[in-house]
């Protein structure tokens, strides 16, 4: 059992939020990852789509289905509270499955790095360390969102964190490798954003033509590796 | 079987009731602003609630019927005309071949939705026909209509000769209004609005700033604040949602919003409303009213009811 404090709040009336910690954490978005996982394998009666995010998982449910299937409780809402508060009451403590593992390959040359000095000055860096530095460390798939697509990763050293740009760019090309904080993702599409750009990479995020659209899920691991071209 | 467009208009695509199942990966539903206008309609005309239709703002489309269909037309009212005989809106039309439909004026509204008996023919992507603009997929291409488009009918025209004096019940019609009271469950930060942040949230009238758009209304008016300004990491956000930014101000998102924010949420609109907010545009106000969770979902099973009324009504015709 596990008996840390988690909190469920309605999103509209046709969903629900469980969140379990304010903060960024491995063992956390484990625990989300895996009670998505689970009431994904097993879906209640009414239930649209499960979204996990950092540390919260959403449920997103059809109410009149639900108060059809459940009609002891007061409000679709609380039924749906009640299925997936049993669920995760449940959960083996940070049962991490074993991740797949993807490689992407980046390119670090000037002019897909608008940003890496800017990077490297803020750690007292050369550019190549810092280079060195970002694809030395297997990062974390904590959630996608944003754009179709788009991962959030982390964490990234933190010699290498910087904070997102004062003033976004009206334009972030396709395929540009960003890092936030200590959170680093990948740009889906040319896009607004406001992401330190340090590289880029022509590895398909999103293509709606694959039976799987994105490439990363939850749950994954990443790798970066360096290329010319 | 087809229409041809003599005229996009200015922001045209094809909508249904919006892509599910993939908001897990950043990917949004996208789908109708007014969702209500759209199953009204569809289910007029005996379609699948989910039957792809036309989305227009205005300026608005000319559209030419290269084969004859019978239609309707919901939402927003932009004057429409039929060559030269004006239509009205929630009532079954049957265009000749070669006549022509077209928009004179935006008398109310911000959204005009036109499906056909039969339903366009719009291969879905990743499970719907609705356009996403920014992913390019969904739609015609994942883009908005432009001139000498054609679009084709699923199957040929079927008229039914007592369709002309057919029309949506006006009970069943959302109470639209150019200064609506939206109403609204609260959304999980409320409770962390000032005292006084939560009363003037209740009892000010927003403005819809120039700045919106099919992914959210941008609000201005009274700034509201919370007891403890913090930080929150991204969580799952849904049409309707009342996010509250760093100045003060509120944004309502939309049918183009994104999967995950955030900003504080405030409130979410409810969804029988959704539609009332959705006609509106830039200049035009808005006020909120907070009720119950199980008063909004009471709202909702009893529009799903009526709906099925409608639906049962048109069966029987």
């Amino acid at each position: 059992m596990s008996h840390d404090s988690y909190n469920i709040y309605p999103v509209g009336v046709d969903a629900l939020t469980l969140e379990i910690g304010g903060i960024i954490s491995a063992e956390i978005n484990d625990r989300a990852v895996e009670l998505a996982r689970q009431i994904k394998e097993n879906p209640f009666s009414g239930l649209i789509e499960i979204v996990p995010a950092y540390a919260s998982v959403a449920f997103f449910f059809d109410v009149s289905m639900v108060r059809k299937s459940y009609p002891d409780f007061s409000t679709a809402f609380e039924a749906v509270k009640n299925i997936v508060e049993e669920v995760f009451q449940n959960l083996a403590h940070a049962t991490r499955r074993t991740p797949r593992l993807i490689e992407i390959p980046v390119k670090f040359r000037d002019r897909n790095a608008p940003d890496l000095d800017l990077v490297a000055a803020r750690g007292g860096l050369d550019k190549q360390s810092v280079i060195e530095i970002f694809t030395s460390r297997i990062y974390r798939v904590f959630m996608l969102g944003f754009l179709p697509g788009f991962a959030y990763m982390g964490e990234v050293d933190e010699r290498i964190a910087a904070p997102r740009r004062e003033t976004p760019r009206l334009n972030v090309p396709k395929g540009s490798v960003g890092i936030a904080g200590r959170q680093t993702g990948i740009y889906p599409f040319d896009s607004p954003g406001g992401w330190q750009i340090i590289g880029a990479t022509d590895f398909e995020l999103f293509s709606f033509e694959k039976p799987e659209p994105c490439a990363l899920q939850a749950g994954d691991s990443v790798k970066f590796y360096a290329v010319d071209e | 079987m087809s229409v041809e467009f003599k005229k996009p208009g200015i922001l045209t695509t094809v909508q249904d009731l919006g892509r599910y199942g993939l908001r897990e990966f950043g990917i949004n539903t996208n789908g109708a602003m007014d969702r209500c206008a759209v199953r009204l309609i569809n289910a007029l005309l005996g379609n699948a609630e989910n039957a792809p239709v036309l989305e227009m703002h205005f300026p608005a489309a000319e559209i030419y019927f290269e084969e004859a269909a019978a239609f309707a037309l919901g939402g927003a009212d932009f004057s429409p005309h039929l060559d030269d005989e004006p239509l009205e809106n929630w009532r079954i039309y049957y265009a000749a071949q070669g006549t022509t439909l077209k928009f004179a004026d935006r008398t109310f509204g911000n959204r005009a939705y036109l499906s056909i008996r039969g339903g366009f023919k719009i291969e879905p992507q990743l499970g719907s026909a609705s356009t996403n603009l920014k992913a390019k997929f969904g739609g015609i291409d994942g883009r908005k209509f432009t001139k000498g488009d054609r679009l084709f009918f699923q199957r040929q025209a079927v008229l039914n000769t007592k369709d002309s004096n057919f029309k949506i019940s006006a009970a069943l019609l959302p109470f639209y209004s150019r200064f609506p009271t939206v109403r609204i469950i609260a959304g999980s930060e409320y409770d962390e609005l000032t005292a006084i942040s939560q009363q003037n949230f209740l009892k000010h009238d927003y403005l819809i700033s120039p700045a919106s758009d099919r992914m959210g209304f941008r609000l201005t008016g009274e700034p509201l604040y919370l007891l403890d300004a913090r930080e929150m990491i991204s969580s799952a956000v849904n049409f309707g949602t009342i996010q509250l930014l760093p100045d003060g101000q509120m944004i309502v998102l939309m049918a183009d919003h994104q999967t995950t924010g955030g900003y504080p949420r405030i409130g979410n609109v409810v969804p029988t409303d959704l539609p009332l907010l959705a006609q509106l545009g830039a200049h035009d106000r808005v006020a909120f009213h907070l009720i119950s969770l199980a008063e909004a979902e009471k709202l909702l099973i009893q529009f799903e009811r009526n709906l099925n009324l409608l639906k049962t009504a048109v069966r029987f015709l």
